[in-house]
């Protein structure tokens, strides 16, 4: 397709009259703002009011019926900070990002780097690692509440075949967090696979037939190459996935709900009780913005840190 | 994707096809294989213990001795019972109407409004679109709260457009397509310009033409995160016949979750359209999330 734009420029009378795309043309500031409306229009209705007016909601008691909605100022914000739920429910999003974005990270590059050998059976092992991240989330809560069943369930069978003794997975505190990494580690690990996958077929085989002629084995390839290649998408999957991480929601409502006691409420569930269940929305609100304050301030800082390991 | 098919190898044991370290059969490369089935193994088992699950009597499935080969045999009577009583078809019908409505707009306003932020000069470019990318660190579910506000206030609660409306704007995707069409040869479009072609002109003919493989990226993309969203239609959607599929199923299985081959037989027949459509479409769909997956979500 070049080819025949190159053609298109060098006939240079034409060019030189037109000179295209560097003049502003009158129509073009109108043109622009046509092109943009639809999109502007949704964007500022159901993403720019609502921050806004969620930071208005924040500093009122109104409830979900719209009753109340009186100024209370910062009345929200320090309730909050003395809200031990709040504290715990970010505490429980903190374990689980943690718990959940090591392995994600890791045994996905694993995967890709296993496939990427180019062993029989690609489209196999990409169904394996993929599919399970097509599914819903009410889907996998399902299957894993199954498996972790103290009675019938598959992961105790496993774990008596082992020589362990069953546990109650999911109504116990001590392991229901666990129960969930387990289960949303298997469902959105296919998201990183093929993000490494993608990045592994990005690098030039060349590359590896110059370090092969060089003498280098596998290991040495590995380390020299394939690793020092992959930094920059390592970095970007991290900077995604604790940000998914952090937004946890869906499974644990519908594994555990919340449960046993709270020990796997995350701080999305919380907001969502307080809103939708106490109907307290300002205070919610107030939540949502504590959270949403600490989801910036991470993202900075991993921002900050990708730019340095990126030069 | 097209890694440049190398000249002939210029080493013995380099493969032809040539992506990745040299593929002679050596102990790394069995291992590598082991590793590789044991972990697909793990990986598809509990999709099919699902699926076993689904296939057999209640009595069967909810036995202490489980095993994969039923004592009764297997049946489909728990899929029959799921399609006969519950909302099923209602779910999935309402999941794909709105995931394609929601996929239809987001890529037409994202993609016209990323071809004017790459190619169109003008006044207020700048700020506007460094505004949209700021947004793209803001997570929508931080936005519930107010929104359902908004939805109550526009009277969108229990509607499809309350579901609909919210779930179109995607900032990232705009990014997405904005780097795309950056690198659109822009002769193309001065030679259009010269054979007199308006900006919409140049953009329908021109560009969207070239545009296709970017924008079934996109398209897929959003229609995954739309099919399997639950947040938003969970809060926005009370009324049973306008629930998505994974919004009803979570109802019923609330209700009576006590019958576990049915709720089986729920989950995969759920999980079944999708999955026939990565078969159909793997390729598409890998690159697809490849290529949009570094938007972020």
């Amino acid at each position: 397709m070049s080819t025949t734009a190159q053609t298109g420029t060098t006939e240079p009378p034409v060019a030189a009259i037109t000179d295209p795309g560097r003049t502003r043309r009158s129509s073009d500031r109108v043109a622009g703002w046509l092109f943009v409306a639809p999109f502007l229009v949704f964007f500022v209705m159901f993403l720019i009011w609502p921050m806004i007016h969620g930071i208005y909601l924040s500093f009122t008691d109104i409830s979900l019926t719209g009753a109340g909605g009186a100024f209370v100022g910062l009345e929200n914000y320090a309730e909050a900070f003395r809200d031990s739920d709040m504290w715990r429910s970010l505490g429980n999003t903190a374990w689980f990002t943690l718990l959940s974005t090591v392995p994600l990270v890791v045994i996905a590059l694993v995967m890709a780097v296993l496939v990427e050998q180019g062993l029989p059976g690609q489209w196999l092992w990409r169904l394996s690692f993929f599919m399970p991240f097509l599914l819903a989330s009410t889907v996998i809560s399902q299957i894993w509440v199954w498996i972790f069943n103290p009675q019938l369930g598959a992961a105790n069978a496993v774990m008596e075949m082992l020589g362990f003794e069953g546990r109650a997975w999911l109504q116990d505190p001590a392991t229901a967090m666990l129960g969930i990494v387990i289960a949303t580690v298997w469902w959105t690990i296919g998201f990183n696979f093929l993000l490494y996958l993608a990045a592994l077929q990005n690098i030039p085989s060349q590359q590896y037939e110059a370090a092969s002629i060089d003498g280098a084995g596998r290991f040495r390839q590995f380390w020299s190459i394939t690793m020092p290649q992959l930094l920059p998408t390592t970095v970007l999957i991290l900077l995604l996935q604790v940000l998914a991480s952090l937004k946890l929601f869906d499974q644990v409502y519908q594994m555990t709900g919340g449960g046993p006691g709270g020990a796997t409420r995350s701080i999305l569930q919380y907001v969502y009780e307080v809103g939708f269940t106490a109907f307290r929305f300002g205070y919610s609100a107030a939540i949502s913005y504590v959270f949403f304050a600490m989801i910036i301030v991470i993202s900075l800082v991993q921002l900050r840190v990708m730019r340095r390991s990126a030069s | 994707m097209s890694a440049a098919a190398p000249a002939a190898p210029a080493a013995a044991g380099i493969d032809r096809r040539g992506r990745g370290p040299s593929r002679t059969v050596g102990p790394g490369r069995v291992v590598a294989f082991v590793v590789l089935v044991l972990m697909a193994v793990a990986w598809l088992l509990p999709f099919l213990w699902a699926v076993d699950t689904a296939l057999k009597t209640e009595e069967d499935a909810a036995s202490p001795d489980a095993s994969w080969i039923p004592a009764n045999g297997f049946t489909l009577d728990s899929f029959r019972e799921v399609l006969a009583v519950g909302n099923v078809p209602i779910w999935a019908w309402n999941s794909l109407l709105t995931s394609v409505l929601i996929t239809a707009i987001t890529v037409a306003i994202s993609a016209l409004a990323a071809y004017a932020f790459a190619r169109i000069d003008f006044k207020g470019r700048g700020w506007l679109y460094a505004v949209v990318i700021a947004s793209i660190m803001v997570p929508g579910q931080v936005l519930i709260i107010p929104l359902y506000y908004e939805m109550l206030a526009l009277r969108l609660v229990d509607t499809y457009w309350g579901l609909i409306l919210p779930q179109v704007i995607a900032p990232a995707m705009v990014f997405i397509l904005k780097k795309f069409f950056d690198q659109v040869p822009i002769e193309l479009e001065d030679a259009a310009r010269i054979d007199g072609a308006g900006r919409a002109r140049i953009f329908w003919s021109v560009v969207l033409p070239l545009s296709r493989p970017i924008l079934a990226s996109v398209a897929i993309f959003v229609f995954i995160g739309a099919w399997n969203n639950f947040l938003w239609p969970f809060l926005v959607i009370n009324d049973t016949a306008l629930m998505t599929l994974p919004v009803g199923l979570q109802t019923v299985i609330s209700a009576y979750g006590i019958v576990y081959s049915q709720v089986m037989a729920q989950a995969v027949l759920a999980a079944l359209p999708l999955i026939v459509v990565f078969l159909l479409f793997q390729r598409q769909i890998i690159k697809g999330v490849a290529t949009s997956g570094f938007g972020g979500t």
